[in-house]
């Protein structure tokens, strides 16, 4: 088949910061051979001059210089945070590495209340898609709603809302930490860059992402267009034929 | 290691000081670029003595983290250092011969049995090519997609330290050798009137994508007359029934693919009684078109990743000789004084490494300027004329060109613009000191160096964007001040006298066709005439008025309150008839540049105002820029071909969240007037 080698992130810390998870990474692999020929350079060529940055020159040598992401370490640190969530079944998960590492996946936004039209037909939709993909749901693909309204939605509500939505296996409604969902929003792409327009929650980003993590392929659909339009994008993605070697 | 050998001259500290206020007032690298304070080469622009070495510091330490693909964050780098490099032209193969025809021999039914060394159908497309009995290609050419891990966006050593040898998609000269590699921009294709084109495109990409692009596509022959077999599209329910079978839906193909592109070479409305002892309506020539990939939900990345290259049609006015026919300035020898400008935006991480954010919603704007795919390279030109036919190849961005004296900024340089925004050529040339593109539009410029130079006294000119735009939603509209834009490209005037030029002045092709009492400079290829609500033929009779409004509706965009659909048409246009559409922009802060598949329109109004000859927005066009709550109004001729053609928005971005819509050509249409 195909040979690619597709490293893993190594390590995925819950609740810190974007420049300590990268400091990790660094840590692991080393301080010096970590460090590029380039930042070498740059520091050496820097060294007289670096005082006057002192933050970021005490950062320098307390931690090691972060070496480059691999593209996968980039996308699962940059949009597919590994935060703490629960599943309507009262199941602790965590998100990258339970739910979306080395997975065929479908991500929404929807809260139980939402009654502006977008969340009943985007559910309606993926009911639909469930039924048409004939229980590959929870077999090779992966469904998951997450909610915008963590504080109002229990696991025990999204479980009712499953119920009442006749959702089949393979599809997981989660919640979890308010600031941990938002980080989780904004990492997925379902923010708006307008902070106004952000605001309002009714009017929230109604589309459905799709990916398939360990080959980096990532798009994106409206969660209103037609149930057979995105069967259609979702075979498309998820069965495309992978090359043979002759 | 000049780093380390590096002194620390008067200036350097002077600009470290500046820079230091800068950074204790705590503006990150990034914020810096929001304000307009930092443009794209690093350099500060507001703060004299704001230099290049004082800005690494910032990139390699404020406000960008490891791997992060933002305005701003991409290492800086010396502008005008590459010479402009040219693509080559794609070679013509032998279709007896090659063995990239002779395992399959191209033919007009796809060739679906299937290759056992793939176990999928050779060919990726489903449909039978149509009009090619009656117009049997003539020029044949194969060329491959294959993924280049060795691209450079500059060769200067500095640079190259800073953004080495990238990984791009790219199309080859045609050979199945792999030193043939991917190029990007792709080979130039030139075509001519008369001779019809088959072009066989492999697809011999890899799933090794480092991070952004789909290794299926669908090569879009942008703006040309093309039946839905060979027009490139995104997706089609007229192929593979409605079977949802990758293998069959017909528009895009697979690595371990080819597909074969047929166009007529004949210009639209062959296949009306009015022009099919003519081959088409001669008005309706095309001259500079391009191809680009347009795989459904994925068309940014890939065409951002390298698969889009630019196609010349001559015909026996414009005939690539300045001494025949129109005598615009000559293309052969290639490359000489008809050139292609492919610009591109685009995002690297601090490390260096292109970047595309697949989890972005508003459109990719990039900090780094690439002509025909180097960063901010520079050309010597001789002092004549010159024919440069301008790309926008986005993803997103707008542009607003000018010609800049960077020595005496307050000077005002015209030249002379010659095509539509869409590569078609207009009544007349006008001179402008400024042309605006949106993503996809093109526009073939005159631009009279030995004029310039006389008039200004310059050797060095650059090509200025002066529009400004902060996101990927669109610009801002407000055009910068000389110099504070970002420079594109620098020409450097050589020559101590004139240079040989057999081409016309402008203004001379305009006083000797008003002198010999033609329609139009370019006549016979003067604007058809408009369709009329009246007319005696029935393809120049409008036949149904269509309204569309494009909104925004929980961040996703709908045409009329509908969202895409690859498995039906929305409307049915009938064959060889007339119709008028009227776009509106209601999506709030958003522009968009819409493109239309299959048929040239003609812009009647925009808003209150009526487009009249002398706008160059007069003419054919192809791309439709729909501003800030705007409302144009285009009238179109369907002719010719039957099946289904996209309506979409060309912020490629836009057009991955699905701002498209799909509609057929048929015997029988609909009436639906918000279809």
């Amino acid at each position: 088949m195909w040979g690619i080698i597709l490293p893993i992130p190594r390590e995925k810390q819950m609740g810190r910061g974007r420049l300590q998870e990268i400091a990790i990474l660094g840590k692991e692999k080393k301080a010096m051979v970590a460090m590029t020929r380039r930042a070498w350079l740059a520091m050496l060529g820097l060294a007289p001059v670096v005082g006057g940055l002192a933050a970021w020159a005490k950062h320098k040598n307390e931690e090691p210089t972060p070496q480059k992401l691999s593209p996968r370490e980039r996308l699962q640190r940059d949009h597919l945070p590994n935060v703490e969530l629960i599943t309507h079944e009262g199941k602790k998960v965590r998100f990258y590495d339970n739910l979306v590492k080395d997975k065929k996946v479908v991500i929404n936004f929807m809260y139980t209340n939402c009654g502006d039209g977008t969340c009943p037909i985007t559910t309606a939709n993926l009911v639909r898609l469930q039924t048409l993909l004939k229980g590959r749901v929870g077999r090779d693909i992966f469904f998951y709603s997450i909610t915008l309204k963590p504080e109002e939605d229990t696991p025990a509500a999204l479980g009712k809302y499953a119920k009442n939505h006749h959702v089949g296996p393979g599809w997981l409604f989660l919640t979890g930490k308010p600031e941990e969902i938002e980080r989780l929003r904004r990492g997925l792409g379902f923010a708006y860059s307008d902070p106004a327009e952000d605001a309002d929650k009714s009017n929230h980003v109604g589309m459905i992402r799709y990916g398939t993590e360990p080959l980096m392929f990532w798009g994106a659909s409206p969660g209103m267009a037609r149930p057979e339009h995105l069967l259609r994008v979702l075979l498309w993605e998820f069965d495309r034929p992978l090359p043979r070697k002759a | 290691m000049h780093l380390l050998k590096y002194h620390w001259p008067k200036l350097q500290r002077i600009a470290f000081r500046n820079r230091q206020e800068i950074i204790q007032a705590g503006l990150s690298r990034r914020e810096l670029f929001k304000l307009g304070l930092i443009t794209s080469a690093g350099y500060l622009v507001a703060k004299k003595g704001l230099s290049y070495w004082a800005s690494l510091n910032a990139w390699a330490s404020q406000g960008c983290n490891v791997g992060q693909c933002e305005p701003g964050c991409s290492p800086p780098t010396t502008p005008f250092v590459d010479p402009l490099p040219f693509p080559p032209i794609l070679p013509e193969r032998d279709v007896f011969t090659d063995p990239g025809f002779t395992f399959s021999p191209p033919t007009t039914q796809p060739n679906r049995a299937i290759n056992p060394a793939t176990g999928i159908p050779f060919e990726g497309r489903t449909q039978t090519h149509q009009f090619r009995d009656r117009f049997p290609p003539e020029k044949f050419f194969i060329t491959r997609m294959r993924p280049n891990f060795n691209a450079t966006f500059s060769d200067d050593a500095t640079n190259l330290s800073r953004i080495g040898p990238q990984l791009v998609w790219g199309f080859n000269l045609g050979g199945a050798e792999s030193s043939d590699v991917g190029r990007s921009p792709g080979p130039l294709v030139v075509a001519r009137y008369g001779d019809p084109v088959l072009v066989r495109r492999f697809n011999e990409l890899s799933m090794d994508t480092r991070g952004f692009g789909v290794p299926e596509v669908s090569t879009h022959h942008h703006n040309f007359h093309s039946g839905p077999d060979s027009d490139g599209g995104p997706c089609d329910p007229g192929t593979g029934g409605f079977s949802t079978d990758p293998l069959v839906q017909g528009r895009f193909f697979f690595i371990g693919q080819f597909y074969d592109y047929f166009h007529t070479m004949a210009r639209a409305g062959f296949d009306t009684d009015q022009f099919r002892l003519t081959d088409g309506d001669i008005k309706e020539t095309l001259t500079s078109t391009w191809y680009h990939d347009h795989r459904v939900d994925h068309t940014a990345e890939n065409v951002y990743k390298g698969l889009a290259g630019q196609w010349f049609n001559f015909n026996d006015f414009d005939t690539g000789d300045e001494t025949t026919g129109f005598r615009l300035p000559s293309f052969f020898p290639y490359p000489s004084f008809d050139l292609p400008l492919i610009l591109t935006d685009k995002l690297f991480t601090p490390e260096g490494e292109l970047c595309f954010d697949t989890f972005g919603l508003d459109g990719l704007i990039g900090d780094k300027f690439a002509v025909n795919g180097k960063i901010q390279p520079f050309f010597e030109v001789q002092r004549r004329r010159y024919r440069f036919r301008v790309l926008d190849g986005g993803p997103s961005r707008f542009y607003e060109f000018f010609l800049t004296n960077p020595n005496n900024l307050s000077q005002r340089i015209p030249f002379w613009a010659i095509t539509t925004t869409d590569g078609n050529l207009l009544d007349d040339p006008i001179q402008v000191e400024s042309v605006r593109l949106s993503v996809a539009e093109r526009v073939d410029i005159i631009v009279d160096f030995e004029e310039i130079f006389r008039n200004t006294g310059a050797r060095t000119i650059r090509l200025e964007n002066r529009l400004e735009q902060t996101n990927g939603r669109g610009p801002t509209d407000k055009i910068l001040r000389a110099g504070q834009g970002n420079f594109l490209l620098e020409f450097r005037i050589v020559g101590n006298a004139p240079a040989t030029d057999n081409s016309l002045h402008p203004q001379q092709m305009i006083n000797d066709a008003r002198a010999l009492g033609k329609a139009c400079t370019f006549d016979p290829i003067c604007t058809p005439p408009r369709p009329t609500d009246n007319a005696a033929a029935q393809e120049d009779r409008i036949r149904v008025t269509r309204t569309f409004r494009f909104e925004r509706q929980n961040g996703q965009w709908a045409i009329n309150q509908q969202f895409v659909d690859c498995t039906r048409f929305r409307f049915k246009v009938q064959r060889n008839t007339a119709e008028r559409w009227i776009l509106r922009n209601n999506s709030g802060g958003w522009q968009h540049p819409i493109h239309i598949h299959l048929e040239e329109f003609q812009m009647v109004r925009r808003n209150d105002r009526l487009i009249q000859l002398g706008d160059i927005e007069f003419g054919r066009k192809d791309v439709a820029r729909l501003g800030f709550n705007e409302e144009i109004e285009l009238l179109f001729r369907f002719r010719d071909f039957r099946g289904g053609w996209p309506m979409h928005c060309h912020n490629t971005i836009h057009e991955d969240h699905a701002m498209m819509l799909l509609f057929e050509v048929a015997d029988v249409g609909d009436n639906l007037t918000n279809p």
